[in-house]
């Protein structure tokens, strides 16, 4: 009996995770996009081996005396003899020759692309995990209104619409200001600012998936509310929520980059790239170099993620 | 502005050797192949067949709107004489809507919401002739009378969803008139709407073939609605047309395979499910750059011959020089077409066994709640929807029963209640003698939702995407079955697989990978996974194309009789209801007006909207004469239903100062046969039959 109804073969673990992302092959906006974030994501895993200098290791015959910055000479590294440098480092003084500081140093004579380089790991284990936390609490809401309608929906879409009526910087302000300054705080307020619009795109997409026949299905036999949710709906709203995951990711390294622009940040002294250009911003003119990288590296690491959004949509909405 | 080449005597539109081509990622895929038409003054041709042949392909290279992959690549498509490829943009700008018009399926989307209709019925006369505003304007409301249309003023200032879709369909055909085309287009016009709406579409269509000097090409897979409007068919198959002839010889005396295989495969009245069951055409239509050598319909003929049908493109030949009838086959006149018409498996006719679910008086009202600030004044907050009206009947082991109406009639909300969706506001919904229509789906004891299941419409959104056909049906298996063994699920889900007559590699396939007739077998296998005693069928088979119908229906019944399972058939297809159907439920506006066996509802005494009903379905059978009852008006509205009966706003035969006044009653016509009207039970008896057939001889096939 079980002979008769053999098996057929299943497609193979490998292809049934990795075939849709082949498909991202035929997309070369998204083949950038991927190529940046891919660069990112490189840069920040290899970072120790990559970055030529300890990253927070000031060195004292590189730094600006006081704040006599209009004499300071508006390339710092030009002449000085790599021993010289090397030494300068602590705890280093044995090595002789370690390498040019590509991109310079900043004020307190730490090297940028060492800071650029580490400040990849902070932006990449922050931001991303901001998003997910803020999908962890605007899917759930969001697929319960949108399915549900009636009181959930009222209530969550009444607080939603108060937070998002609310200017987003006062808000981060607010939260930093009166909270104590932490990595965590920063990123609850971030996910506190992000969960909103979240759930407002969820609730949309489950208020359109809710009326298909499948659903109706689930319910004729009584799936418990969490299947109908989790299992029935959210896989089909999968596709424009991972391009919104990918577009908004970009937004929250931005804000995370803003905040700590105005010194509402990580806690100093490890990099972060929206403090470097902080830190860099008073001598921009005469000395670009010390925000100008950190702004491109926000930028096209950003770009990157918008770009794979576009690449995940063109590619979704073919076929 | 003057009429392009008025004086022209020869046929209006020709198709020659005309192919159409699409280019797509993967290949050049040939759409139409070896078209051929000639299309003379006031005539009407019929395009018929399957989704995907190509019928509106075609019509899209005659308006030359192929978009940027489409191309003919050969023959040539001469209008008046003219090969439409010599023109310039410009030229055929104004050719378009000025000499050739069309009508499109969805009239919403052909009509622009924002603008009144006025404005947009103007604009035809003002940009084709540069007439005035006046002219203009009474030219469009000449035109709305004679689409017949009531009160053609009132059209005028509304916008599009101020009017029903019957309504909409008519103003989209008015406007297509307007700049009085020598050919019009009509593209499946009808499908969107509701039957009786379609039989008036489909009247003033055949009135206008007769009166305006247009020639019309219908393009429809109904081949009742071709027979009603067409003098001459082609009948097209995987992009070649496979039979063309008048349509009186074609549907009489086919001389193709394909065009035989989709006559076998409508509910014609002489089907019968136990003597002469449907017979579906095997196998599946060829994708375009997959076709077979020979001939395409090679490989689901029953007469195909090897080494002779697969050799190389096969011509149109002659079946009868006279009345130009022509067939795409080798064997046309070696086959013994009287033969088909025998050979039929007999099915024993049922038993029905006892009681399965007892409906009584089951009210479903909906409350609406109105905020607005005359309701607040008024204090009528809330407002009722009398969604189903004392809903009486019942249904019994392995009987199908047929419920059957309009859209708005109920038939879904009564499908929502006996499952449990929503709740009854009163009266019962007794299942296995328990009453069930109080309980929610979620609060029902499991062995109950087990044994009610649902099948579903659309075949496009039945299953989940996101989830293999394996996994869906194990969950429904894991669910009912009490089985949580990994290995005795797949084996139940193979079994059930095999018999909804799926191939077990069906497993893993996503359902995008599936056709809609194969998706449809799937939701088939899901509501049939917990051995259900009654399944309810929300039109399963309406949205699949006529082959895969038939066999989708065949496999429904053969389950339905091997397990005696309770079937509640939903359905606005007349058709098929009495090709199925043990008994009849006929709804119109949440109320019960008839019900009975299938074969007293389907003679007199009718209910007047069953005789309605039935003189509106479109019959492909050329020895059927049918009475013509048009419905007028549109369906009211069930929060502001009529006073007395609920039909009488547009029963043909109402009694002005009664119907409308007082509720009718229900006259018992025989046992269980129960009509609700004012007509005494001895007029209606008197009525005679909407649906006759002529003598069959008249009508010899072959």
């Amino acid at each position: 009996m079980a002979d008769a109804f053999s098996l057929p073969k299943r497609p193979s673990l490998a292809v049934r995770v990795f075939g849709p992302f082949l498909l991202l092959r035929e997309s070369w906006v998204g083949m950038i996009g991927l190529s940046l974030v891919l660069f990112w994501v490189l840069v920040a895993l290899f970072a120790p081996v990559l970055a030529p200098f300890p990253p927070n290791a000031p060195l004292m015959a590189l730094q600006v005396p006081g704040a006599d910055y209009p004499t300071a000479p508006s390339t710092l590294i030009d002449g000085v003899p790599a021993a010289e440098i090397c030494a300068a480092i602590p705890g280093n003084a044995a090595q002789v020759d370690c390498g040019t500081f590509w991109l310079g140093t900043d004020l307190v004579g730490r090297d940028v692309l060492s800071r650029i380089i580490f400040g990849a790991q902070q932006v990449l284990i922050y931001a991303p995990l901001a998003t997910f936390l803020a999908y962890l609490v605007g899917i759930p809401m969001g697929l319960w209104a949108g399915y549900s309608r009636g009181m959930a929906d009222a209530v969550f879409s009444f607080i939603s619409n108060v937070i998002l009526s609310f200017p987003v910087l006062v808000l981060y302000v607010l939260i930093l200001v009166t909270l104590p300054r932490s990595a965590a705080i920063i990123v609850a307020a971030v996910v506190f600012a992000a969960a909103p619009g979240i759930f407002r795109i969820v609730r949309g997409l489950a208020m359109d998936l809710r009326a298909r026949e499948y659903v109706a299905a689930a319910e004729t036999r009584g799936e418990p509310l969490w299947y109908i949710l989790f299992m029935e709906i959210l896989p089909n709203a999968r596709g424009p929520l991972i391009v919104d995951a990918m577009l908004r990711l970009g937004y929250v390294i931005i804000t995370i980059g803003t905040l700590a622009f105005i010194g509402l940040g990580m806690p100093p002294p490890d990099p972060d790239w929206g403090r470097m250009i902080a830190e860099g911003r008073t001598t921009i003119n005469f000395m670009p170099h010390m925000a100008l990288f950190p702004c491109l590296a926000i930028s096209s690491l950003v770009l990157g993620f918008n770009l794979l959004a576009d690449g995940l949509r063109e590619v979704s909405l073919r076929d | 502005m003057g009429r392009f080449r008025a004086d022209w005597e020869g046929p209006v539109l020709e198709c020659r050797d005309l192919s159409i081509s699409y280019d797509t990622r993967a290949a050049q895929i040939p759409a139409v192949q070896d078209f051929n038409l000639v299309l003379n003054r006031n005539e009407t041709i019929g395009l018929v067949g399957e989704s995907g042949c190509g019928k509106s392909t075609v019509a899209m290279a005659i308006m030359r709107y192929m978009g940027k992959n489409g191309a003919i690549t050969g023959g040539q498509v001469l209008y008046k004489g003219i090969d439409l490829a010599t023109l310039t943009d410009a030229q055929l700008r104004a050719l378009r809507g000025n000499e050739i018009a069309m009508v499109y399926q969805e009239p919403m989307a052909s009509l622009n919401p924002a603008m009144k209709l006025d404005r947009q019925l103007m604009e035809v006369p003002i940009y084709h002739d540069g007439a005035g505003e006046e002219e203009a304007r009474r030219r469009a409301l000449d035109m709305l009378a004679k689409v017949k249309l009531p009160d053609p003023e009132r059209v005028m200032a509304s916008y599009p969803h101020q009017i029903s879709g019957g309504q909409q369909q008519r103003v989209v055909i008015a406007m297509a008139l307007l700049s009085q085309p020598s050919l019009l287009l009509l593209d499946e016009p009808t499908t969107a709407l509701d039957v009786t709406v379609e039989a008036g579409i489909v009247e003033l269509i055949a009135e206008l073939a007769k009166q305006q000097e247009t020639s019309m090409i219908y393009i429809s897979h109904n081949l009742g609605l071709i027979l009603e409007t067409c003098d001459r068919i082609n009948v097209m198959y995987s992009g070649q047309v496979v039979e063309e002839g008048r349509v009186a010889d074609v549907f009489d005396r086919m001389r193709h395979p394909y065009t035989r295989g989709l006559f076998g495969a409508i509910p014609l009245p002489s089907a019968d499910k136990t003597a002469r069951p449907l017979r579906a055409i095997r196998g599946q239509l060829p994708l375009p750059h997959a076709r077979p050598e020979g001939c395409y319909f090679g490989p689901r003929c029953d007469h195909f011959q090897a080494g002779r049908c697969d050799q190389g493109p096969i011509a149109m030949e002659s079946v009868d020089p006279d009345s130009n009838q022509g067939a795409r086959c080798l064997r046309w006149d070696e086959i013994d077409w009287a033969r088909d018409e025998e050979g039929f498996t007999q099915a024993p006719h049922p038993t029905f066994g006892e009681e399965v679910l007892s409906v009584e008086a089951m009210k479903k009202y909906y409350t609406l709640s109105d905020g607005s600030l005359a309701a607040i004044i008024a204090g009528k907050q809330t407002r009722q929807i009398k969604a189903n009206e004392s809903i009486t009947f019942l249904a019994r082991e392995a009987e199908t029963v047929a419920i059957v109406g309009e859209s708005g009639c109920g038939k879904s909300t009564l499908a929502k209640v006996l499952l449990g969706l929503e709740t009854a506001t009163d009266g019962q919904v007794n299942f296995h003698g328990q009453d069930l229509g109080k309980t929610q789906v979620q609060r029902r004891k499991r062995e109950d939702v087990k044994a009610m299941q649902m099948v579903f419409q659309n075949p496009f959104d039945t299953l989940n995407p996101s989830h293999t056909v394996g996994a869906q049906l194990g969950r429904v298996i894991r669910k009912f079955g009490g089985i949580n063994d990994g290995d005795a699920v797949r084996r139940r889900v193979m079994q059930l697989l095999d018999i909804v007559k799926l191939p077990a590699d069906f497993y893993y396939r996503r359902p995008r990978q599936l056709s809609g007739g194969q998706k449809q077998r799937v939701g088939i296998a899901r509501a049939f996974a917990g051995n259900p005693t009654m399944v309810v069928a929300d039109e399963p088979v309406s949205a699949l194309d006529v082959s895969v119908a038939a066999a989708v229906t065949g496999l429904l019944m053969d389950i339905q009789r091997s397990y005696r399972t309770t079937l509640l058939f939903i359905s606005h297809d007349l058709s098929l209801v009495r090709y199925l159907a043990d008994r009849v439920v006929v709804m119109y506006l949440g109320h019960i007006v008839e019900q009975g066996t299938t074969e007293e509802i389907f003679s007199p005494p009718y209910h007047p909207y069953t005789e309605a009903l039935l003189s509106a379905v479109p019959i492909a059978d050329t020895s059927i004469e049918k009475k013509r009852i048009i419905l007028e008006g549109s369906l009211p509205s069930v929060i502001d239903p009529p006073k007395g009966c609920a039909f009488h706003t547009r029963c043909h035969r109402k009694t002005e100062g009664l119907c409308d006044r007082e509720t009718p009653p229900k006259i018992a016509a025989g046992p269980g046969h129960e009509i609700l009207c004012h007509i005494p039970l001895e007029d209606l008896a008197a009525i005679e039959p909407v649906i006759v057939q002529k003598d069959k001889a008249a009508a010899a096939r072959g």
